[in-house]
């Protein structure tokens, strides 16, 4: 085992074109690596984990930077930092969920140059893929985290599918909950795909964690008016308060009228691979009013379908606490 | 006390190159020719090299050798030698070392070598190797043993080797369990007193399980290391937190006279115990460099540095504590099983005297066993066997004040050691004690009379814990040298031998030569940090034992300074060295302060008159470290130079108490420190920012061993987790309360020319006892039974979740 900390030799291309950048990809396909702030990328390609021939430096492209209205809602370009989303006034004022879940993403400093679409397309963080074990999601036929000896206190609780790491993503749920579409571009055009369809878990392609694929670019995250200036509620619990994962994070939009929950999305992260949407309590809250009692009213309703594992069936109370927090509207 | 630079503040040297950046590590130098070296480690955790084919990677251009065990001396078991020989007992173990013209290329190099390995079973649970017919780590066997008879009559190599020690599966499954493994074997016991009469005598008895984690280092800096030789003497930039302590050994493992060897570490990015002396991995840089003939850095990556950096021992075990009526500790018994990882030790006998000076228990008795794992060698970390015991330790000690009625602050201070405290298994004396008066004083600060009374319920989610903990080192030596010099032009030169591992008591100890010479601090210049520049043979950075052991030694250079200063003067002016003072950088005559010179004007006379008191003669007593410094020195000003032999006796004990308050929210088992108050009982305060940085830091990483840092390893391969430092955990600035309020008891100690002993550790100890206490106390009292507790474990708790705190496991968080 040598441990590497230098980048590989490969080849960089620097495309100021989505055009450019799309032709690139499509050319290199499986040998090319998208790379826009680089925090989910240096670490996979030092390591020698994950290898590519190329990088696609995509920071050069203008027109996937910028945040600007549109006629129904808002159009984040994909290179937005993190910091730029906690900034803008726009999201502070209308969706503010998606400040607060961008603001709790990693450090300062991750948050400085890490890009929307870097936080949503991240790969997952299972400690025992990133070392570049053979697991069922590295190619291989086993999962290390789901045995009887694993360590898997991080791990998914649903919807496992021979590989049971959870999305990492703190902004992911945030866009599902504010219906958030994402506009791809490829050599055949572009697709603009609901962000609930955008992340896929192991049960459809247990190599990916979005739809995005070789020749795909993320080119902008659109918003719609929908839930603009609904009431939020967003919480993640981790073990550190800065430069750490979710163990479990809670993204919230509602419409509340006059004490009345009328709709709601209610999203839940770092629990399976992709952001988990709880209908069940969406549908169990409406017309309800938002209080302590209709909270305690929900009892275990978010987690009663979990399969922990070994070490985490922490994360089910922690869910269940979550959801009564957003749906009472304090912590 | 009125002092001109003790409890004074002052700007040390290295500040501002730290604040911006002109700092440099070892990883800064190059030197023309250089080359990189870098390691190929273990990918099993247990096993046998069979072969190494290195021919693909040495036909790469570029790529100038490797380095093996074979260009190494044998190492005598158990000892971690620097590249492993034949087998192969942790993950990442260094097999050998490549050099090539770029780190590219050496990394390239590293993908090329293939070695053959032969697979054996491993164990990363210490409780698993110690089970009968479980797996050993070691071929042939998984403890220390001592064969020191074997060893003098020449059948060994050393007077130590891997032996093997198994408990019965009962004996395994009671301890896991947390009951007394009754007639298991250990490999350490002592007691004093009679423990059962005194159990005898109690009314409160507890018996409690605990299990605390090893934690990596993970030095900020890690350990790379540049050599180069010329003329055949080695240049080495190195990392450690000693200096000229670690030169001879240093020299040793290069097979070289140590006048050949010159070291150089000006700064030092943390150690934390694991660069204490001279690691084994620098032998391979510096041989490596002979054998090229080349500059070769040897540079050690951030997985590396987890890998052959070292980590503190985890502990299993398992304690019975007894108080009387009026809350006095009557007897403890405790029983620990250590995790020494591949080749490291144990701290256990350490963690039990921890108990024995801060609760002066009237008997006790410990026994301890250390058990090699296949897990990464475990070595000494701040306040070791102290820290991790004061961590579980203070839950456990408010459970029995609590039942027995006593107030947990009143119980501690009750139980004190004071100026007569005794300390572990020989009841040795202390050097002083002004414990009940620290305890008062935080007490007081904290506000404890009127927050011990405060509801625990804030809110319907949150509640209110209160918590006490104390801290324990040694903190203290004797016997290293003190140099300075007065050059002629009055410029006063104080020369340490301190490493400076980030404390800035390099600087802080040599005030006491200031002080002792009554000079402007603008005129000192400390001389430290490079093996050219005529160091002192000083003490070791570790064990919290700077700041006594080398203001002791400064103030005996500076005697010797004065004491020639007023020879000289009487040489000028007549009478005799006792009718000459000094004040104003000056000596001068007491009767007549107009007849006398400036230090700079005796500097030029001590030249002129030579002998001692230009260096050209030294006390024989000194170090030949130091006898080689005043040699190079000679002739150049008014040398003064001494070896510490104040007397001294008992032990050295560095103190601290801390209290904490936390909001628990208990629907996401996370907390807000909301208060933290802290009082070092170290002495006399030297620097009172330096006191503030030490307490502020050792807190927060005993937040960081309370609640927040992890070492797992995975028991189906070996493999760790936390090689990086997102994954160990150390808390983060939004983890911890933004103002701390600190302070030192400033009670001198009679032993130490201006009162001052060391607390680098305990305030780690004081931090981590406090939280765990108050994380308790948040929730009625309930014990965990170790650290770290984490959001999971409470939100388990509270949701009763069946978490499982008697069944002892390290290494799995």
């Amino acid at each position: 085992m040598s441990s590497h900390d230098n980048m590989p030799e490969m080849s960089l291309y620097q495309p100021v074109q989505v055009e450019d950048a799309i032709g690139i990809a499509t050319e290199l396909a499986g040998r090319g690596w998208l790379v826009g702030g680089g925090q989910d990328t240096y670490g996979w390609l030092k390591d020698r984990a994950k290898t590519a021939d190329a990088l696609i430096d995509l920071k050069g492209i203008e027109s996937m930077r910028g945040i600007k209205e549109t006629a129904d809602g808002i159009e984040i370009g994909a290179l937005v930092t993190l910091t730029e989303i906690t900034r803008d006034p726009i999201i502070k004022e209308r969706y503010s969920l998606l400040a607060q879940a961008a603001g709790r993403v990693a450090s300062p400093q991750i948050r400085n140059v890490g890009t929307l679409a870097g936080n949503v397309s991240q790969d997952v963080r299972c400690w025992y893929y990133r070392r570049g074990l053979n697991c069922y999601r590295a190619g291989g036929n086993l999962c290390y985290a789901d045995t009887p000896e694993g360590m898997n206190r991080e791990h998914a609780i649903f919807n496992a599918s021979r590989c049971v790491a959870v999305t990492p993503s703190d902004t992911g749920p945030a866009l599902v909950a504010l219906e958030a579409q994402m506009v791809i571009q490829n050599a055949s055009g572009q697709r603009v795909v609901p962000a609930e369809d955008f992340f896929i878990g192991p049960n459809l392609d247990i190599r990916h964690t979005t739809i995005l694929r070789p020749g795909d670019i993320l080119t902008a995250v659109r918003i719609p008016a929908k839930w603009a200036n609904a009431t939020f509620y967003f919480e993640k619990v981790a073990d550190r308060n800065a430069w750490d994962f979710a163990l479990v994070s809670i993204s919230a939009a509602m419409r509340v009228n006059n004490g009345v929950i009328e709709d709601s999305r209610i999203m839940v992260g770092a629990v399976q691979a992709t952001p988990r949407r709880l209908t069940s309590v969406e549908q169990a809250i409406r017309g309800k009013p938002r209080n302590e009692s209709t909270a305690n009213s929900l009892g275990n309703l978010a987690s009663s379908d979990a399969n922990p594992l070994n070490y985490n069936h922490f994360k089910m109370p922690l869910m269940d606490n979550l959801v009564k927090r957003a749906v009472r509207g304090q912590a | 006390m009125t002092y001109m630079h003790i409890g004074k503040d002052f700007t040390p040297p290295d500040v501002e190159g730290k604040v911006t950046g002109a700092a440099r590590y070892a990883e800064d130098f190059k030197k023309d020719g250089m080359v990189f070296a870098r390691l190929l480690g273990s990918p099993i955790p247990a096993g046998r090299v069979v072969s190494i084919d290195a021919s693909a990677a040495l036909a790469i251009p570029g790529v100038l050798g490797i380095f093996t065990a074979d260009d190494l001396p044998p190492a005598p078991p158990p000892s971690n030698p620097a590249l492993a020989k034949e087998w192969v007992t942790y993950i990442g173990q260094p097999i050998l070392a490549v050099a090539a013209e770029s780190d590219h290329l050496a990394e390239e190099a590293l993908s090329k070598i293939v070695v053959e390995y032969q697979r054996r079973p491993f164990v990363v649970d210490p409780l698993d190797t110690l089970t009968e017919g479980g797996p050993d780590p070691y071929p042939n066997g998984n403890t220390l043993i001592r064969n020191a008879g074997e060893a003098a009559a020449g059948t060994t190599a050393s007077g130590t080797d891997v032996g093997r020690v198994k408990w019965s599966i009962d004996q395994v499954a009671a301890f896991r369990a947390g009951r007394e493994p009754v007639g298991a074997q250990f490999g350490d016991e002592w007691s004093y007193g009679d423990v059962a009469a005194r159990f005898a005598e109690c009314s409160t008895v507890i018996e409690e399980p605990f299990v605390t984690i090893g934690q990596p280092h993970h030095s900020l800096e890690s350990r790379t290391g540049m050599a180069y030789w010329e003329n055949g003497k080695c240049y080495f930039h190195g990392s450690l937190q000693s200096h000229t302590v670690g030169h001879d050994a240093l020299s040793a493992m290069l097979e070289i006279d140590p006048a050949n060897l010159v070291f150089i570490n000006e700064n030092t990015g943390g150690g934390f115990g694991s660069k204490i002396f001279p690691y084994p991995m620098m032998a391979v840089t510096g041989r490596f460099a002979r054998k090229l003939n080349r500059p070769v850095q040897l540079r050690i990556t951030r997985a590396e540095e987890f890998y052959i950096g070292s980590a503190r021992s985890g502990m299993q075990g398992w304690i019975k504590i007894g108080l009387k009526d009026d809350g006095r500790v009557g007897a403890v018994d405790v029983a620990i099983v250590n995790d020494a990882g591949s080749g490291g030790g144990g701290s256990a006998s350490s963690s039990a005297e921890h108990i024995s000076i801060m609760f002066q228990p009237e008997a006790m008795r410990f026994r301890g066993l250390a058990m090699y794992t296949n897990t990464t060698p475990r070595g000494a970390q701040r306040g070791p066997g102290q820290n991790e015991m004061a961590a579980v330790l203070a839950p456990m000690i408010d459970k029995a004040a609590n039942l027995a009625g006593v107030d947990r602050v009143a119980m501690r201070r009750l139980n004190a050691p004071r100026m007569d405290g005794k300390i572990g298994a020989r009841q040795g004396g202390i050097s002083s004690s002004y414990m009940p008066e620290a305890i008062d004083k935080a007490a007081q600060m904290f506000n404890w009379d009127q927050k011990r009374s405060l509801p625990r319920e804030i809110s319907a989610t949150k509640v209110r814990g209160i918590g006490v903990g104390q801290g324990f080192h040694t903190a203290g030596s004797n016997g290293y040298d003190g140099l300075i010099r007065i050059a002629p032009d009055g410029t006063i030169y104080l020369h340490t031998g301190v490493g400076n591992l980030g404390t800035y008591s390099y600087a802080g100890v040599v005030r006491a030569a200031a002080e002792a010479l009554q000079c402007d601090w603008d005129n000192c210049v400390v001389v430290h940090g490079h093996g050219d520049l005529n160091l002192p043979h000083s003490t070791y950075q570790g064990g919290s034992n700077t700041m006594f052991t080398e203001t002791r030694s400064s103030h005996v250079a500076a005697l010797d300074v004065i004491q020639k200063l007023k020879e000289i003067a009487a040489a000028e002016f007549g009478g005799a060295a006792d009718d000459y003072s000094i004040g104003g950088e000056r000596v001068f005559r007491t009767s007549d302060s107009s007849k006398g010179m400036s230090y700079g004007e005796a500097a030029q006379k001590a030249i002129a008159m030579g002998g001692k008191y230009s260096g050209m003669e030294y006390p024989d007593d000194i170090h030949r470290t130091t006898v080689r410094s005043v040699q190079a020195m000679q002739g150049t000003g008014l040398i003064g130079v001494a070896k510490d032999t104040l007397p001294r006796s008992g032990a050295v004990p560095g103190m601290a108490i801390a209290f904490c308050e936390i909001e628990l929210d208990k629907e996401t088992g996370k907390f807000d420190i909301v208060d933290y108050t802290a009082v070092a009982e170290c002495g006399t305060v030297v620097h009172p920012k330096g006191l503030r940085q030490a307490m502020n830091g050792g807190g927060i990483w005993g937040f960081g061993m309370a609640g927040f840092e992890r070492h797992v390893y995975d028991p189906q391969n070996g493999l760790p987790a936390n090689v990086g430092l997102y994954q160990s955990k150390p808390p983060t600035y939004l983890d911890v309360p933004v103002h701390m309020n600190t302070a030192g008891n400033d009670m001198p100690d009679p032993q130490s020319p201006v009162g001052a002993r060391g607390i680098g550790e305990p305030a780690q100890g004081c931090a981590v006892a406090a939280l765990m206490s108050a994380i308790a106390d948040a929730l009625d009292g309930h014990l965990f039974n170790r650290t770290p507790v984490t959001a999971d474990m409470i939100i388990n708790h509270v949701a009763q979740n069946g978490f499982n705190t008697g069944n002892l496991k390290t290494n799995t968080f």
